[in-house]
């Protein structure tokens, strides 16, 4: 029987990705520390169900490799093949293969890959280890057996003569169960051949069922079975608090149905527990400890209840709650207009509602940054291993949380900060050691929370930025000239590096120094409202530093009016506003500046720099808004302010995307559309 | 919009026949694929986009989501005409892209016959040429099909 199984790919996908990074993460620790035999039953784990699913969903190339992985992976639990680093090195490599394989079947649809070099090795490894594990042959021959028909998970399963594949969260319900004085049943089930509504009769047994328990699996499934989509006989799991017999009494009493089959299931066969002994008390450990805080590792990756929320739906709501923002605000002008106290106090209900559910909302929407992070342990061994460097890697703060839209854009980015630390940062290992720094170097990762803004920091303790490498390289690249050169002050060199086209890696490695850089790092922070900073302490180490948003959907913005035309300018960039007059314009190299306490800042006019249609007046007193570009403070003529306002960001569509100086558009309380000023890009 | 003409996406269009909305740009008749037409709208409020191309008039703002407009008048050169009560924004959706233009009027739905439509090349050589599919002939009237997609793609990044 051929089931349609378009409809699970979503899952599967996002799943495979799941499984596959918590490989990834859980091998790192195995490497570090190969005693862990909660990461390695994690593993084990991880790549049973990654093996269930892809051949339940017919990807058999990722199974077959799978299967072979779980091989080598057993005979690491069992402790007849110790870790070592060409173990772990070749499940690297099958991990990237797998991740490979799903990808082509994202893009594609196919998954199909010729693994027999990988699987060949996972053989050697098996074998090698076989011979010299001699002794434990005993045990570990019953275990080639058992992998070489299937997963020992599974077999355990299929002994008993049915196929149904369970993952981690039904054996959490059938433990739940089970602690409810609750069985769990296998029953198969024959419709007479003759039967000719065979649908009616399968809905009679389910409905005869579910009165007395719960079925939880079926093969084929429910709604298969619904549309009759079956032939003779069908397959089901079952919660209940009858005994057999009476399920089966229940059942026969259907006509034209006939219990074929039907046992418990012993769950003291099912994966984890199964394969060898060790396991079995480990897990009995962590059960018996589970009311102890400390054994929340070992819990750690139990099911949270979650839903999975197609990402266009919680648009959908966030646009809905940025709409009844937006019209909260049309009725606060009304209310302060009018001056209706009724209508005031209702307003402020509805605002604090609206402002709760704004909340909610974009809590929703976020997502732990762990995602993004998670993939990078791996990234930096292997980059480490490649440029001969011993780093240790050090996240924190992965459980800071981050809009779903940032976190899809970050990773990119961080990549080339990570990479950019390792190999421009630290220095080489003998460098290092005749500088008298420990061999190891330091890279750390870390997110935190500030207010409205997220940070993430990309710290190396290597040698610092060499101003002077950096001046001469953009001297020889004809970025600036040589007198240009002597006035840079350090910060103006250090920004040289984000400029395009530059590159200071003496020797371009695999690793960075394409030319493409720091400048297409800095251009897609900036797109998603961000900042880069850059600290560097010479000889003790580079920071850079990235600022984002919370959020990119609903900012705090100052309205202002130029003629007659209104724009928004994210708050989050504006330092001050104040009032000047003519007078206090001073001009240097033509350009207009003002002195504000001390400070020298140059002075734009907004009517000038977005040409807005209209003569060109000079009032005697005008409104400055002092805005921030990068560190610099910039002030900002405008005609009129208009005050501060919530405002509901919104793309300009693909036709006018990347226009310099305008961020995005929104709609005002009065209908209209009114644009949003990029001050990175306006100057 | 009370003002918004209704089109039936649905309408029957045999495979020699194609369904097309008529409208005036100036003294010159054009008409559009029917099917890429997502309605039309009386003339709004249009808030003037900075450093945008020199063929968008703006954008605006269409029960919530944001749409440019382009203005065919300056492309193709002509001098706006008729009364401005006449004046419609139609708006075109391509796939995920969302546009509209403005026409001076909007005249009619009319079926044009694949056979009447003269390939662009025989009659017109301007730089235009392009985004112009043909030149339909309806009785005596020369009605210019536009490319709306190449419209898009071309003029308006």
């Amino acid at each position: 029987m051929k089931m349609d199984m378009s409809q699970y790919l979503d899952v599967f996908l996002e799943e495979s990705k799941e499984h596959l990074g918590s490989l990834n993460a859980k091998l790192l620790d195995l490497e570090k520390d190969p005693s862990d035999s909660s990461g390695l039953n994690e593993i084990f784990r991880a790549a049973h169900t990654l093996k269930g699913m892809s051949s339940t969903m017919g990807f058999d190339d990722v199974a077959d490799l799978t299967h072979h992985m779980e091989n080598v992976l057993a005979d690491i639990k069992t402790g007849t093949l110790r870790v070592n680093p060409q173990v772990v090195d070749t499940l690297f490599q099958c991990f990237d293969r797998l991740q490979l394989m799903v990808d082509n079947i994202e893009n594609s649809g196919k998954g199909m890959m010729d693994n027999s070099d990988l699987i060949s090795i996972l053989g050697n490894i098996k074998a090698g280890n076989y011979e010299v594990a001699a002794v434990a042959a005993v045990a570990e021959k019953e275990l080639v057996v058992e992998a070489k028909q299937n997963s020992p998970s599974l077999i355990g399963l299929e002994n008993e003569g049915h196929s149904f594949i369970f993952n981690d969260y039904d054996m959490a319900v059938f433990k739940e169960a089970i602690s409810q004085e609750f069985q769990v049943q296998f029953i198969k089930v024959e419709v007479e051949q003759t039967c000719i509504m065979k649908a009616v009769r399968a809905y009679m047994v389910f409905k005869a069922l579910e009165e007395e328990g719960e079925i939880v699996k079926s093969i084929p499934s429910a709604e298969d079975l619904d549309e009759g989509k079956f032939e003779g006989t069908f397959e089901m799991v079952y919660l209940t608090k009858n005994d057999i017999n009476t399920v089966m009494e229940t059942v026969n009493h259907i006509s034209e149905i006939k219990v074929v089959e039907i046992k418990e299931l012993n769950l003291d066969s099912a994966p984890a527990e199964k394969s060898s002994p060790k396991q079995a008390q480990n897990t009995e450990e962590s059960r018996s400890n589970s009311a102890d805080p400390n054994s929340n590792k070992v819990q750690a990756h139990k099911i949270k209840q979650t839903v999975r929320v197609d990402i266009e739906r919680l648009d959908q709501l966030m646009n809905l709650v940025g709409e009844l923002v937006m019209h909260k605000g049309r009725l606060e002008q009304i209310g302060a207009t009018q001056k209706v106290s009724d209508l005031n106090e209702t307003i402020e209900q509805i605002d604090r509602i609206s402002t709760d559910l704004q909340s909610v909302v974009m809590k929703v929407r976020m997502v732990p940054i762990e995602q993004v992070f998670n993939r990078f342990p791996r990234m930096v061994r292997d980059l480490a291993k490649d440029l001969g460097k011993e780093v240790d890697f050090l996240i924190e703060g992965k459980e800071t949380e981050l809009d779903r839209t940032v976190i899809d854009e970050i990773g990119d980015p961080l990549v080339h900060l990570l990479r950019n630390a390792l190999d421009h940062g630290l220095e080489s290992s003998q460098e290092r050691i005749s500088k008298g720094k420990p061999v190891q170097g330091n890279v750390v990762l870390r997110a935190r929370h500030e207010g409205n803004n997220i940070y993430i920091e990309v710290e190396d303790d290597g040698g610092g930025i060499d101003v002077h490498t950096i001046i001469d390289k953009a001297v020889e690249k004809g970025m600036i000239s040589a007198k240009e050169a002597e006035q840079l002050s350090n910060e103006e060199a250090i920004d040289l590096l984000f400029a395009s086209g530059f590159s200071t890696a003496q020797n371009v490695t695999d690793v960075s120094g394409r030319g493409v850089g720091l400048d297409v790092v800095k251009t897609k922070i900036e797109s998603l409202s961000g900042e880069i900073f850059v600290d560097s302490k010479p000889g003790l180490g580079t920071r850079f530093r990235v600022k984002l948003p919370l959020t990119l959907a609903i900012i705090q913005a100052l309205m202002v009016a130029v003629k007659d035309e209104i724009y928004a300018i994210p708050l989050s960039s504006v330092d001050e506003t104040t009032l000047i007059t003519n007078e206090e314009i001073k001009m240097i190299q033509k350009q207009e500046v003002i002195v504000l306490r001390g400070n020298v800042l140059p002075l734009y006019r907004l009517t000038q720099l977005i040409n807005v249609p209209g003569d060109f007046d000079r009032d005697e007193e005008m409104y400055v808004v002092v805005v921030r570009k990068g560190d610099r403070q910039i002030g900002l003529v405008v005609d009129t302010l208009i005050g501060q306002q919530e405002i509901v960001i919104k793309s300009l569509g693909r036709l006018l995307v990347g226009i310099s100086g305008i961020a995005g558009a929104i709609v005002a309380g009065d209908g209209n559309v009114r644009l949003i000023l990029d001050l990175n890009t306006l100057f | 919009m009370e003002s918004a003409i209704n089109i039936n996406q649905d309408v029957e269009t045999s495979a020699d026949n194609i369904q097309v909305v008529a409208f005036q740009l100036g003294n010159e008749e054009y008409v559009v694929d029917i099917l890429k037409v997502q309605e039309i709208n009386r003339l709004m409020r249009i808030t003037r986009v900075p450093r945008a191309g020199e063929f968008i008039e703006g954008v605006v703002n269409l029960r919530g989501n944001i749409i440019p407009v382009i203005n065919l008048h300056k492309k193709f050169n002509l001098a706006p005409s008729g009364e401005a009560d006449d004046k419609r924004i139609i708006v075109f959706q391509f796939d995920e892209v969302k546009a509209g233009i403005i026409v001076d009027k909007v005249s009619e739905v009319l079926q044009i016959n694949a056979s009447n439509i003269e390939e662009t090349a025989k009659v017109y050589t301007s730089i235009d040429a392009e985004i112009i599919k043909g030149v339909a002939k309806v009785d005596d009237r020369l009605l210019i099909l536009l490319d709306l997609q190449k419209l898009l793609g071309l003029e308006v990044i």
